[in-house]
Parts: C-alpha cells; sequence; structure tokens
C-alpha cells in the first residue's frame, strides 16, 4: 500500500466514522461537532484530488460559516433531548436496512467493476506550478458567468429571507426605538426652555424662646 | 494508485451513512438539516472524483454552484427551524401537524 493510499484510507475512515457518529449521538452539539470533522477530511479528500481551491472553500464557507450558523442555532434552543431521540432503536433495523441496500445497489455500479484502475486510468499528476484556481477562474467567468450572477442574486435572496423571517417586530410602546428624523430635526429652543421665576432668598432662621423649651 | 472507484464508493458510503441518519432522527429537524448537508457533500466528492479523472474542470464548477446552493438552503431552513421554536416552543417534527396533511 503506497503513501498515497494510506492518507486517502485514513481520510475516507475518519470522515465515514464521524459521519456515523454524527447521526447516532444523542447530543446535536456533538453531531454539529462531528459533522465539521467529517466535512475537514473530505476535504483532505478533496484536496488529494487536485481539487484544491474547492477543499479550501469547504473548510472556509463549510466549517467556517454553516457549522457555526448551526451552533449558533442549536444552542440558542432549548431542546429536550429525550422527546427527540425515540424511537430511534424502532427505526433502527429498517434504516439500516435500507442503508445497506443502497449501498449495494451503488457497489454494483460504481464498484471496481466498471470504474476501477483498469477501466479509468489514472490522470497524470499536474506540473507544480499548476494553479487550480485560475483553472476554476477562466471558465466561471468566461462561459459560466451568467450561472455565477444568478449564484450571486441566490445569495442574496437567501440573505434577506433569513433576515426577514427571523426578524422580531414588537409593538410600538413596549421597546422605545431611536427616531433618527426626530433627532435631526430638533431645534435649541425645544429642548431647553428659559423659566421666568422669583428669586428665593433663604432666611437665617429666627429662633425664639418659646420654641426652644418645647 | 487510487482508483476512480475508491473516491465513488467512499460518496457511496457518506450517501449511505447520511440516508441512515434521515431514518434514525426523523423527528429532531437540526439533525435531519445536517444529514442534508452529509448528503450533498457525498454527491460534491463523486462531481470532484470525476472532474479530477476524466481531467474537465466544469465538475469542479457544478460543486461550487452546490456549495453556494447549499449554503442559501441552510440559512433559510435555520432561520424557518428558529421561527417554528418560537411559535411552537419545540422542533420535533410530530408536532408540527396543524396542516392535517
Amino acid at each position: 500500500m503506497s503513501f498515497e493510499q494510506f492518507i486517502f484510507y485514513l481520510l475516507a475512515a475518519i470522515a465515514s466514522l464521524s459521519g456515523l457518529l454524527m447521526i447516532t449521538v444523542k447530543n446535536p452539539v456533538k453531531a454539529a461537532l462531528w459533522l465539521v470533522l467529517a466535512f475537514i477530511s473530505t476535504a483532505g479528500l478533496w484536496i488529494m484530488a487536485q481539487a484544491e481551491f474547492l477543499g479550501l472553500v469547504l473548510i472556509l464557507v463549510y466549517v467556517g460559516a454553516v457549522m457555526v450558523l448551526f451552533l449558533f442555532v442549536v444552542m440558542m434552543l432549548d431542546i429536550n433531548m429525550a422527546i427527540l431521540k425515540e424511537g430511534f432503536t424502532r427505526y433502527l433495523p429498517i434504516g439500516a436496512l435500507a442503508a445497506i441496500a443502497i449501498f449495494a445497489l451503488m457497489y454494483l455500479v460504481l464498484g471496481p467493476n466498471h470504474f476501477g484502475l483498469d477501466k479509468v486510468a489514472a490522470p497524470v499528476s499536474q506540473a507544480a506550478d499548476y494553479s487550480n484556481t485560475k483553472a476554476i477562474a477562466i471558465p466561471l467567468y468566461t462561459e459560466h458567468v451568467y450561472a455565477f450572477i444568478l449564484a450571486a442574486v441566490l445569495l442574496l435572496v437567501g440573505i434577506v429571507a433569513a433576515i426577514a423571517l427571523t426578524l422580531r417586530r414588537r409593538p410600538n410602546g413596549t421597546v422605545l426605538y431611536q427616531d433618527i428624523d426626530k433627532q435631526n430635526r430638533t431645534l435649541a429652543k425645544d429642548r431647553f426652555v428659559m423659566v421666568k421665576m422669583d428669586a428665593v432668598v433663604e432666611k437665617p432662621p429666627v429662633i425664639t424662646e418659646g420654641e426652644e423649651k418645647k | 494508485m487510487i482508483a476512480l472507484s475508491d473516491y465513488l464508493l467512499f460518496g457511496a458510503v457518506l450517501f449511505m451513512i447520511s440516508m441512515a441518519g434521515i431514518f434514525l432522527n426523523r423527528k429532531n429537524v437540526i439533525v435531519l438539516l445536517m444529514s442534508i448537508e452529509l448528503l450533498l457533500l457525498a454527491v460534491n466528492t463523486n462531481l470532484v472524483a470525476f472532474s479530477h479523472y476524466l481531467n474537465d474542470v466544469t465538475g469542479q464548477i457544478f460543486v461550487f454552484f452546490i456549495l453556494t446552493v447549499a449554503a442559501a438552503e441552510a440559512a433559510i431552513g435555520l432561520a424557518i427551524i428558529v421561527l417554528v421554536f418560537r411559535n411552537r416552543k419545540s422542533i420535533n417534527v410530530d408536532d408540527l401537524g396543524s396542516l392535517k396533511g
């Protein structure tokens, strides 16, 4: 077994094991962290397949943004774990059966009989100065530029939808809001009022004999 | 050397695990969403492997767009979960039957 194969199987084993743990652990925070490990080792596999840009994007976007969002939501919600894990053992046989059936079917189609090294030869490695980022960027900005712009619009729609859904409007009166228009329109005379009043002169207290005796 | 079938079978294993996760965790919406993310990762692995072995960069561009769509989907899905929890105080799938479907 060559070193390359050893790294491949190691990363694949880590990703599969952490995927298994993700679907079986009780605590959703731990599930999210196992999913992070699966993403990182899969990113390693993508880099081994000379897709360096996508491997790094997977770590930056998925581990850095999407999984942090997941953890944020999991920690924000107060979830009763006992109820959510009910029926886990009840569905275990049928879940395992369906999964194994799917894998067996996929093995028949995707296995070494059809996609082994003798059918699809290993590609030649790229030269050391080959830039995967450049190789993706040129068709992305020329052939697929409309799809690229559409993806940007999609992300904008995602931002607007997420903010509009979670925005909580509270009725006026319960919360004090800042009215910037009103603040800018204010003049000095609105804030500062001169009031005429008589001067108060403090008189020295007069002590009489009779009062002191009381 | 690593064969193309190794990458494809790794994708199949990830696909199998996440499908089992959808079967097992059918009450917890958050773990369901995470399983869908793993499912997309398995599909993307297939695309990256084919792109590498057929020497065609279009597969990687496709993965790029899938990642974009998946990120938007995760953000909106989590926003909907927060909204459901705020209104119902629960994210159990069985409690979400007010449409009586």
